[in-house]
């Protein structure tokens, strides 16, 4: 399987299944509508006569020879020969887990999946007793991992920052006595970091999610207080502090969300960035087609064209040597994941769990309080092994759209709970965000072209 | 080649004789905890 397209004046053909990235010219690019295994000894007199008004004859004999050779190198039409690998991982030990430490919020922010907080479960924080059950539970079932992941999440997580602080203190107390490490990270909208908050995150957590969607405007508009206001003025300055503060080996992104309400969300990339962030991740906001604020099909276009000018400024912006980092055009062509981790999307319900403030656990954050997705209990001591198993199977060959598709081992099936919640099954496609992703592919790509280029390749 | 330059080292299948060690982050816990892709994450072996 091949993918072939052009943007920003490059013809560029992606062999799917090697991962093999070209740069062709027009010749070529036209040429392999026809060209394809098994290829002949030299150059069908049917294609020649087809593209014979357009180009040389000799010209298009060499080109289907260089196809040819690509070919035999398995570099283009290669076969994908992975689903054997799909087994793997089965029975993979819990290695991450996404802690609500909060059911309850500090905003009200009108896109918000979690219902402003509380998941519809009503508003709650999570005793420390569960928070530690919580770890205990990760440490006994990671199996051979050493790195375990967990995300102090809500709701908002500073609203319950003593038991942040205990279970952190409590983790580090018994990753010891198993042999491993944790690496925390927080995801947090801001409001109550204070200078303390701001030490222990950045002593503790590997990783933070400082959530803001851009300008004011676009902020204020949905991130706001109980009373209305907007939380922009407040943040702002608190996320300066944290990151000016931060070592340089540990991560960090400003997070935002876009809607319909700002498709030049470029421009809130780029004032992020201008307020003094360098690590940004700014992406589609997923909801109820009726609402107000979502994205549908009819949006697509201008939100292409908005990545095609994000891809360009980026590139621009690259070469005035004001290099930042836009998380969801981050791609690294020669070391990425390998194969089997792109077999499967994110691991919910697999290597990865969520647990809410009653200790139940659900397969991730985004499936909280769908009581048909709850895996067990803390307290009760109770896992759903056949959960597991069906979200362990959660793999491209089980996904019939995924299957076929030439980003599969790119997003590797997507988001189980966006699939379910909008396309009714989690090896549907939920293909609203399919279309994104793959245009923000095809950026990301693009842009590893042009830098090749530019280094003389 | 005269037509067609390749960017990089397509080794995908090399990275599955090799791979499948899960020490590498569960994608969602990076930054997004919404839109997934798995092919910005670092192998970490």
């Amino acid at each position: 399987m091949i993918h072939k397209f052009t943007l920003n004046g490059l013809y560029i053909v992606l062999d799917v299944n090697s991962g093999g990235v070209h740069i062709v010219d027009e010749m070529t690019y036209d040429l392999l509508d026809d060209a394809k295994p098994p290829f002949a000894d030299e150059c069908p007199a049917e294609i020649l006569e087809k593209l014979s008004g357009k180009y040389d004859a000799e010209e298009l004999k060499e080109c289907y020879l260089e196809l040819k050779s690509l070919y035999e190198e398995k570099i283009l039409f290669s076969v994908d020969d992975y689903e054997k690998y799909a087994a793997f991982a089965v029975a993979s030990p819990i290695k991450a887990m996404c802690l609500h430490i909060a059911h309850d919020c500090n905003l009200r922010c009108t896109y918000c999946f979690a219902s402003t907080g509380d998941f519809g479960t009503g508003r709650k924080l999570m005793p420390v007793e569960t928070g530690k059950l919580a770890i205990d539970f990760l440490l006994e079932n990671s199996g051979n991992r050493e790195n375990l992941e967990l995300d102090f999440f809500g709701g908002e997580p500073l609203m319950n920052f003593d038991a942040v602080k205990e279970v952190v203190k409590y983790a580090r107390e018994r990753e010891k006595d198993y042999g491993k490490h944790f690496r925390f990270t927080i995801t947090t909208n801001g409001l109550l970091l204070d200078d303390d908050k701001i030490d222990l995150i950045n002593k503790e957590m590997s990783n933070v999610v400082l959530s803001i969607d851009g300008r004011k405007e676009v902020n204020d508009r949905i991130r706001v207080t109980p009373n209305g206001k907007g939380s922009y003025d407040i943040i702002l300055p608190k996320f300066k502090q944290l990151v000016d503060a931060r070592s340089k080996d540990k991560d960090y992104y400003v997070r935002g969300t876009f809607t319909k309400f700002n498709l030049d969300f470029s421009e809130d990339v780029f004032h992020l960035n201008e307020a003094g962030f360098d690590q940004i991740s700014v992406e589609p906001v997923v909801g109820d087609p009726d609402d107000p604020y979502a994205l549908t099909e009819a949006e697509l276009p201008q939100v292409f064209a908005e990545y095609e000018k994000l891809a360009q400024r980026l590139l621009e912006n690259d070469k005035a040597g004001k290099h930042f980092n836009f998380f969801h055009f981050m791609l690294d062509l020669n070391q990425g994941p390998c194969a089997i981790k792109r077999l499967r999307g994110c691991g919910c319900g697999n290597e990865y769990v969520a647990i809410t403030p009653d200790g139940d656990i659900y397969p991730c954050h985004q499936f909280v309080g769908m009581e048909e997705y709850k895996m067990g209990n803390l307290e009760e001591g109770t896992f759903d092994m056949e959960m597991k198993k069906v979200f362990a199977g959660t793999h491209i060959y089980n996904k019939p759209k995924c299957r076929e598709c030439w980003a599969k081992f790119y997003c590797s099936g997507g988001c189980n709970a966006n699939n379910y919640q909008y396309a009714g099954d989690i090896h549907n496609a939920h293909e609203l965000s399919c279309e994104m992703e793959k245009k923000r592919l095809e950026c990301a790509i693009m842009m590893q072209a042009v830098k090749a280029i530019e280094k003389g390749i | 080649m005269k037509h067609i330059q390749t960017i990089n080292k397509a080794n995908l299948k090399e990275s599955a004789q090799k791979g499948g060690c899960g020490k590498c982050q569960a994608s969602c816990q990076s930054a997004c905890k919404t839109s997934c892709t798995v092919a910005n994450q670092k192998c970490e072996r």
